[in-house]
């Protein structure tokens, strides 16, 4: 119990340092927003004015406060570039888009790295692993935009199954929208695969090397049995946490992969505000990215002292 | 052992080959890299144009050779950037210990936790976008790895007895820090340079595909793609051979780091 609630506290703290840190980070760069509401040709009494209105006028601190225990209430103010809409509004329809995308593709990544971790563990040092091995290190390599462009001439153009731009809402069309989203999830998929693939391997074989298999086989198991009977879910241990790292990854293929497929999701919504200086939606964005990596490595770290409870003491 | 350096062998060939193509590149090209030919747009592989055109009848194959050199020229600056930063703080921090040691490290966990081509489009967002930004935000990034790496190791060699001997000796901190302890660091630095290699070729081709990276008129490999992508329908080769040298390059630095660790063990 008290490893979970020092997990929590620390898990609090660095969520209040980040928004800490995001909000200074962009409360510094030149421009507020007064100024780039009015634009730089405005008369600086009206800029005065229009900062008092927003309460610019305050010291940092004072404006952080604020500005926290608004976003804690889902107000995070709003738009410079869509000047109607709140920066919530942007989001609350962008965000399911790219944990949908992200969703798919873990589960690609788990249901085939799986059979093939295990399938080259099997047959370490013969055929079936050196292909998986020479197939897994080239694809570790590509990038997973380029996969995408690949993936979109192959199956868009040449074998068209599937149409670029042909997003559907998840609102409108669930399903739809899960079918679209396929060929973008392998996409994110393929890289990750290959890295989970050799992990679970590399973690199996060096399970295979302990006192417990020996016993396992002295007592007449054959080879499958002690495979999967006691060998696979312990190797499984360490890659639980690998693939939960890798949770963030898929997090970050996902927003790049959008821009490939042009999915509207977060990728594509911070990536045009980027460019058009769209600050809120910036600050937003960057404070929800951030925070689903923290939640996700404190669940990370929860279920792995659940799966070995000897972690909690070490 | 025979079969863990092939990975090696093969890595630093394919590296070298690379490096070869790309240092011609930066002094000689079959066609300028900018020179646009209205004549020869969208034209497919030939014995003229090595890996055909694009939309302006620009040369790819010249524009790969050249785009190269801003890939490697910002892979060198972020690590080292990294390296240097991450040696002086892991060092210190291992070394020292207490408190200072307990913080630094902690934020280093929080970043390490984060994608580096999460945490370069965070940092881009606030600096801008641009060549330079992005060498400093991936150069920012890598720091943690290599202090975490230096780190652990200066804690290991602290309480060896060549360590203990210098010390009687009379030798100050530093002198310990640089001259005995930071030498014996270099193979897992290798490492760790090999994989912040990879790690920043992937995250600039990234942020150059998302019109972060490198701005026009520099050629750079991620842009090309992102260019590439709308005449993906009659000109798939513009995006096929920039792909293809990304990939090169990444494989070669994965394998490279594959070998040196291998050999560590």
């Amino acid at each position: 119990m008290k490893y979970f609630i020092k997990k929590i506290i620390s898990l609090i703290i660095t969520l209040l340092v980040i928004s800490l840190l995001t909000f200074t980070a962009f409360s510094i760069i030149p421009g507020d927003a007064a100024l780039s509401k009015l634009g730089v040709d405005a008369s600086p009494t009206a800029v005065e004015n229009l900062r008092k209105e927003y309460g610019l006028d305050k010291p940092v601190i004072v404006r952080y406060g604020d500005w926290l225990a608004d976003a804690l209430h889902g107000d995070f103010g709003q738009s410079f570039k869509y000047s109607n809409k709140s920066v919530s509004e942007l989001m609350a329809s962008r965000l399911p888009v790219t944990v949908l995308l992200a969703v798919m593709s873990l589960i690609i990544i788990v249901v085939v790295s799986l059979p093939l971790g295990m399938l080259s563990a099997r047959f370490s040092g013969r055929w079936p692993d050196t292909v998986i091995n020479i197939v897994s290190q080239v694809l570790m390599a590509i990038p997973s935009f380029f996969l995408g462009i690949i993936i979109t001439y192959v199956f868009g153009i040449v074998l068209r199954v599937f149409q670029t731009g042909g997003f559907v809402s998840p609102d409108k069309d669930l399903q739809g929208c899960i079918r679209y989203l396929f060929f973008p999830a392998v996409a994110v998929a393929i890289p990750k695969i290959a890295m989970v693939v050799k992990y679970l391997r590399n973690s199996v074989l060096s399970e295979m090397k302990k006192d417990y298999v020996r016993t396992a086989y002295s007592k007449g198991n054959s080879d499958n049995q002690v495979l999967y009977g006691h060998v696979f879910r312990n190797a499984l241990i360490p890659v639980i946490t690998f693939v939960a790292m890798v949770v963030a990854e898929i997090l970050a293929g996902s927003l790049v992969v959008e821009q490939v497929f042009s999915i509207p999701g977060m990728g594509r919504l911070l990536i045009t505000s980027i460019s058009a200086r769209d600050y809120p939606v910036v600050q937003a964005s960057v404070l929800y990215i951030t925070t689903i990596v923290v939640v996700i490595n404190f669940i990370v770290d929860v279920l792995y002292q659940l799966a070995d409870p000897r972690i909690r003491y070490a | 052992m025979k079969k863990k350096n092939r990975y090696l062998t093969v890595g630093l060939i394919m590296t070298a080959a690379v490096l070869v193509f790309t240092i011609i590149g930066q002094f000689w090209t079959p066609y300028p890299v900018n020179a646009m030919d209205s004549s020869a747009s969208n034209m497919a592989p030939c014995a003229a144009h090595l890996m055909g055109t694009d939309d302006l009848g620009r040369d790819v194959f010249s524009r790969v050779m050249n785009g190269c050199g801003m890939t490697f020229f910002v892979a060198v600056c972020t690590v080292a950037i990294g390296a240097a930063f991450g040696t002086i703080i892991g060092a210190l921090t291992g070394f020292y210990g207490g408190i200072f040691d307990e913080i630094v490290m902690r934020i280093n966990d929080v970043l390490l936790s984060f994608p580096s081509v999460l945490l370069a489009l965070i940092f881009v967002s606030v600096l801008g976008k641009g060549k330079y930004n992005i060498i400093l935000a991936l150069g920012i990034l890598f720091i943690p790895s290599f202090a975490r790496i230096v780190r652990s190791e200066v804690v290991r060699y602290k309480s060896l007895e060549f360590v203990k001997n210098a010390q009687v000796m009379g030798c100050s901190s530093m002198r310990i820090i640089f001259r005995y302890i930071i030498p014996n660091t270099k193979v897992s630095m290798l490492t760790a340079a090999a994989i912040g290699f990879n790690n920043a070729v992937l995250a600039e081709a990234s942020m150059s595909y998302l019109g972060l990276g490198i701005q026009p008129p520099d050629p750079s490999l991620g842009r090309m793609l992102s260019e590439a992508q709308s005449h993906i329908f009659n000109a798939p080769w513009y995006a096929l051979f920039p792909g293809i040298m990304i990939v090169i390059i990444i494989l070669g630095f994965s394998l490279i780091s594959e070998g040196l660790r291998a050999m560590n063990d």
